[in-house]
Parts: structure tokens; sequence; C-alpha cells
């Protein structure tokens, strides 16, 4: 699972107000390198959470001295939108799982792959 | 007979063109499309022009006369096609050749001139529709052409300019008259993407299942949602990908969810005929990878598509996908048990999944969600099964932030159909658009009964199931509709 994909991602737990984000257990984190393609980091971040975005990297130790608050004017800075796609898009969780902040409820990671489904019964 | 939609040559008006796209253009893949021009529809307005047809020939003529905006555009297109065969710029086009003489002698000189230069090179070639010529016939055809005044030197390897003169014998080739119904000379500009159909064909593919969608539809899927690069394209049933792939062809980053743990992670039983299990390469990343195409993945996820699991915006560029139809759902009941039995296998897909997402939720949700989900401007392409008896437009389901482009049908037999519909995001999603839904089944012919969707899907499934089953015995084209259920192992 890429952070691109964690930033879009909310709990679906009934009852949970927000969901977002959830907590990452990393595991097993690779990093794998991606074309750099600064139109799409540049589309992608008006529809980012950044915060989250920001924190959960830094979690991970990955934060690559991203700022807390998004600037104006990052269409035009390289360096900055290559740190972005390294994150956004090179960083992956293989193992772990994804814990709803407010349930605690767990959806595991296997194999870089997400298991989004709930035993109802259970929560 | 008009031409350019425009009198003065100096306003730079569109280019007349014509594109053949031949009636049977899936006949190897058994599907015909009545809109074939649908999709050169959508990409003219992916790239900003309007699609404008200039003459209605015969319902079956593979041949379409359009204007388009400018030959840069025109080259566009067909670089992304796959139903047009070959675009030209129509010279002129009459009912015998004294009419076509005329109508070329009246095409501005300044358009062909630069293809006439005394120093050039070029050929002509001569295509007849549902009617084979012999070759002293082509040359008495070409040779009648020589009334233009070409400059260069005629080349039959290497021309620099290439023109065709096109002959349209009627719809059917038992039949055809002796003299063509229409003949088109035209400058060959470009031809399409067919060969896509072949080097995407799902037999190449290292991953694939029993649904897998194929080439040429996918790509036609991608072209109707004016898949483009950059964007980010979601397929919420996505199976084992087929949609994805043409829309990582055309450079957008794509993700999707999938119920089925084993389908997800490229597990379990392998659809080919000769092989037991999935091997550890057949999966939707590796199907990417294997055309390298694998920058352009996001991800997949194990997720039930009816589940609210995406922080709420517009996220998406592009949903393309083909929802299950239910078709194998009381086939398929033994599969439940053992898929628990498989999934032990893999202990930490503990959810067990039912088969009970109603056909017809599927396609409010899915409608819903597009809704909530694309950016103003995004496209919805899907697939709507159809019992065609009781078929009527106003069936479609229909939501106040989508509007309907378009509405192609493939028949799957006698009874059934599936539609391809196209629907664009033309306004924000709010919240009371929620239940629009309900408003606008006061329209519907099944006015006052709320259990329109059950009515109509629930005796539907059942029927395609029956014919389907008589049809295709257990090979059947269609698949599990499949909601995740409350229930322990
Ligand atoms: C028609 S197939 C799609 C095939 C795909 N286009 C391909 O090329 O492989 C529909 C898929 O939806 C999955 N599915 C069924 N119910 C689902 C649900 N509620 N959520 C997500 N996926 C579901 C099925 O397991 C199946 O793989």
């Amino acid at each position: 699972m890429k952070l691109l994909t964690h930033n879009m991602l909310r709990s679906h737990v009934t009852g949970v107000t927000r969901g977002f984000p959830l907590i990452i257990r990393a595991d097993e984190v690779k990093v794998n390198s991606v074309d750099f393609n600064r139109e799409f980091v540049s589309r992608m971040i008006p529809k980012l959470e950044w915060e989250a975005l920001v924190e959960t990297a830094e979690s991970l130790g990955h934060g690559s001295g991203l700022p807390r608050e998004l600037l104006s004017g990052y269409e035009n800075d390289e360096e900055f939108l290559k740190k972005v796609h390294h994150v956004l898009l090179e960083v992956e969780i293989i193992e772990g799982a994804l814990k709803c902040p407010e349930s605690g409820t767990e959806f595991p990671i296997t194999r870089g792959i997400p298991n989004m489904l709930i035993n109802e019964e259970e929560s | 007979m008009e031409r350019g939609g425009c009198c003065t040559p100096l306003c730079s008006p569109a280019l007349t063109f014509i594109v053949v796209v031949p009636y049977r253009s899936f006949i190897h893949l058994s599907v015909q499309i009545h809109k074939r021009h649908q999709e050169i529809h959508s990409l003219i307005s992916l790239y900003g022009g309007t699609f404008s047809k200039v003459q209605d020939t015969h319902e079956n003529s593979p041949f379409c006369v359009l204007n388009i905006p400018s030959e840069e555009l025109s080259r566009k297109i067909m670089k992304r096609t796959v139903c047009a065969k070959s675009l030209f710029e129509l010279w002129g086009h009459g009912k015998n050749l004294a009419e076509l003489q005329q109508s070329v002698q009246s095409y501005p000189l300044e358009r062909m001139a630069p293809y006439l230069q005394p120093n050039s090179t070029y050929k002509i070639s001569i295509h007849s529709f549902n009617k084979t010529l012999t070759q002293k016939e082509k040359l008495v055809k070409i040779d009648a052409m020589e009334f233009i005044p070409f400059k260069g030197r005629v080349s039959l390897q290497n021309a620099e300019h290439i023109f065709y003169l096109l002959e349209d014998y009627g719809p059917d080739p038992n039949t055809a008259p002796d003299l063509p119904l229409h003949i088109y000379f035209g400058r060959w500009i470009a031809d399409g993407q067919r060969e896509l159909i072949n080097s995407y064909s799902v037999k190449k593919r290292h991953f694939i299942g029993n649904t897998s969608m194929d080439a040429g539809l996918s790509f036609i899927m991608a072209n109707h949602a004016r898949v483009k690069p950059n964007d980010l394209v979601f397929d919420p049933f996505v199976g084992t990908g087929g949609l994805l792939l043409p829309c990582a062809h055309f450079g957008a980053y794509v993700c999707g969810t999938e119920i089925d743990y084993n389908t997800a992670h490229g597990r379990g039983k392998a659809s080919r005929m000769n092989q037991k299990w999935r091997g550890p390469d057949e999966n939707i990343r590796a199907n990417l990878r294997q055309y390298g195409l694998e920058k352009y993945y996001i991800d997949i996820l194990v997720s039930d598509a009816s589940k609210p699991i995406w922080r709420k915006g517009p996220l998406f560029d592009a949903i393309i996908t083909d929802p299950p139809y239910g078709i194998r759902e009381s086939t398929r009941k033994t599969g439940t048990q053992k898929e628990i039995i498989k999934t032990e296998q893999y202990p930490e897909s503990h959810v067990p999944v039912q088969l009970n997402y109603h056909l017809s939720d599927i396609f409010l949700d899915l409608l819903n969600f597009a809704a909530e989900f694309l950016v103003v401007g995004g496209r919805l392409v899907y697939w709507l099964p159809v019992y065609r008896p009781e078929y009527t437009e106003e069936a479609v389901p229909r939501h106040p932030c989508l509007k309907l482009i378009s509405n192609c049908e493939q028949m799957l037999s006698s009874h059934t159909s599936r539609r391809l519909i196209t629907m664009e995001k033309v306004k924000e999603f709010e919240k009371q658009d929620q239940h629009a839904h309900l408003m606008d089944e006061q329209y519907l012919p099944y006015q006052g009964h709320n259990s329109f969707r059950e009515k109509y899907f629930s005796g539907l499934t059942k029927r395609i199931a029956r014919e389907e089953k008589a049809r295709t015995g257990e090979n059947s084209a269609g698949c599990r509709s499949t909601q995740h259920k409350a229930t322990k192992p």
C-alpha cells in the first residue's frame, strides 16, 4: 500500500465520525523506485490531506523533510515535488495493518494489499 | 455539398475528414456496438473539439464524414481510437465519378497544393468496401483521378503523400451493385490503434480470470471515459484489472477494489485450461509490469465496493467498471464453502464472503459513488445488463449530478444484452443529491413502487442466468455478485 492510497482511505466501521487518518502499523516497509512525474504529483497535491500525509510519512521515518504546511507556488519547486513523489508513490507498506483511529478495528495489510473487509459481528 | 462549415478559406475553418469505422469492427470479439461513432465523439471532446457529422451515410456504412477543428487534433484522436481504422482529409466525394470530380475541383486549391508539389512523391490507393475489384479495374479507377494536378512523382514504396479512393458498395456484399453507391477521395492522415487489441489480448496476459474484459472493449471504455495522462482512475469491481490496462496505457494512474481475496492477491485456482494454481506473477501489478506500465500502479485493495472506505471528496478523474451481474449467484452457492476452505490457506483473510448484493443496489450505489467521488467533468463508464423485451431508456439509472453521454448495446443472446453506459459528472455533489434517485423513480414506468429495483432487476437476473446457462453452459461470461455480510467462519 502506497501512502497516496493511505491518504485517501478512511475507516468505515459503523459509528465512526471521521475515521481518518487510519493509523499505520508497519511490520515491513519497502521503497520502490517509481519514475518521477511532476505533472501527476502537482495534480494530486490539492487532493491530499497534507498534514496527515506529513505525519504519516514521519511516523514511518520517511518524512523527507516535508514542511508541515503546504506552501504556495509548489508547482515550480522541483525538489519539493520529488520529495512528495517519493512519499506518495515510492514508500510502500508490505506487511502490517491499518487501525481505525476511533474504534481500534484493524485492517490487515498482506503482501502489500490492505484488506478493508470487516467482520461485522466482531466489531 | 457542404464542406468545412465555412465559406471563406481565410478564416481557417474546421477541416472535413472521413473516418473509416468498419461496421463489424469487432467481429472477432462477437460484438456489435451500434453507436460506433461514440468513441470518436468522446475523443474529439477530450481534445476540446465538438463532434459534428457532415453527412449521414447508410446505417452499415463504414464511412463517417465529420468536421474536426484541425489536422493536429485528428492525429491525436487516431492515436487513441481502436474503433476507427483510418482517417483521411476529404477532398471530395459524390455518387459517381463526375460528381466526385466536380467536388474535388471545388476543394480549396491552397489546401491541396502542399501535397501536389513537383519535388514530392505520392501514390493513390483504392479501397472498395463490400466488393472485390480486379487489379485492372483498380488501375482504371486510379488513372481516372489524374484530373487532379499532381506534379510529384509516383512512388509505390515510400510515397510522402498517400491518397485514397474509397468506394462504398452498400451494406451487403452479396447484393453489391456494379457501380459504387458513393465514392470519396482523400489524403490519408493516420491509422487508428487497432493493433492494441492484439497486443493487449487477454491471451497474452499473465493474470486473467473468467470475467476478464477483452482488450478491444476495455480500450473503448477508456476512450469513452476520456482517460488522459496523469488522471487517477478507479475500478470498484476490479477483478483481474482488465479495465485498468488501457487506462495505464494512456498514462493514467490506476487503482481498484475487489471483494474476492484470492482474486485481489492473484492466488487460488487458475483460469487457464492447462494450469491448476496461479503462479506468483499472476496479479494486476504484474500485468501492468508486463506492458511496462507498473509506474502507473497505485493500489488494489480487498474491499466491498458498497462500503464507504474512501475519504470524501472528488478523488477520481474517471471510474470505469464491469460490475458483477449476479448471473452465477445460484450456481456458486457451493463455491462459498470451497472458498472458506481455501481461505484457510491464507488465514489472514478471515472474513467469509456472502453472495447477496442486489443487482439493483450495485448500480444505484455505483452512481451515488461516482456522483460523490468523481471530479466535475469526470466520467463513469460501466456495463448494465438488460433483459431486452422489458428494456426502455428510462430503466437506465440516473443521478442529478450525472449526465448520460451515451448508451451503446452489445448483444449477449436473443433476449439479453448489456449496455455500455457513459455518464459525466456535471455538477458538484451535495448531500441532498443522494436521495435523488427515489425522486426520479416517480418518472419511471414502475411508478409508485419502492421496489422498482427489485422488480426490475431480480427477475432480470434470474432470466439472464437461465439464458446464459442455456447458451454457454458452465463457461458463462457472467460473474458473481457478492456483498460482504456479517458471518463468522
Ligand atoms: C465482471 S468482474 C470484473 C472483471 C474485470 N473487469 C476484469 O477484467 O477482470 C466483477 C468482479 O467484481 C467482484 N465483486 C463482486 N462483488 C463485489 C463487491 N461487493 N465489491 C467489490 N468487488 C466485488 C467479483 O469478485 C469480480 O471479480
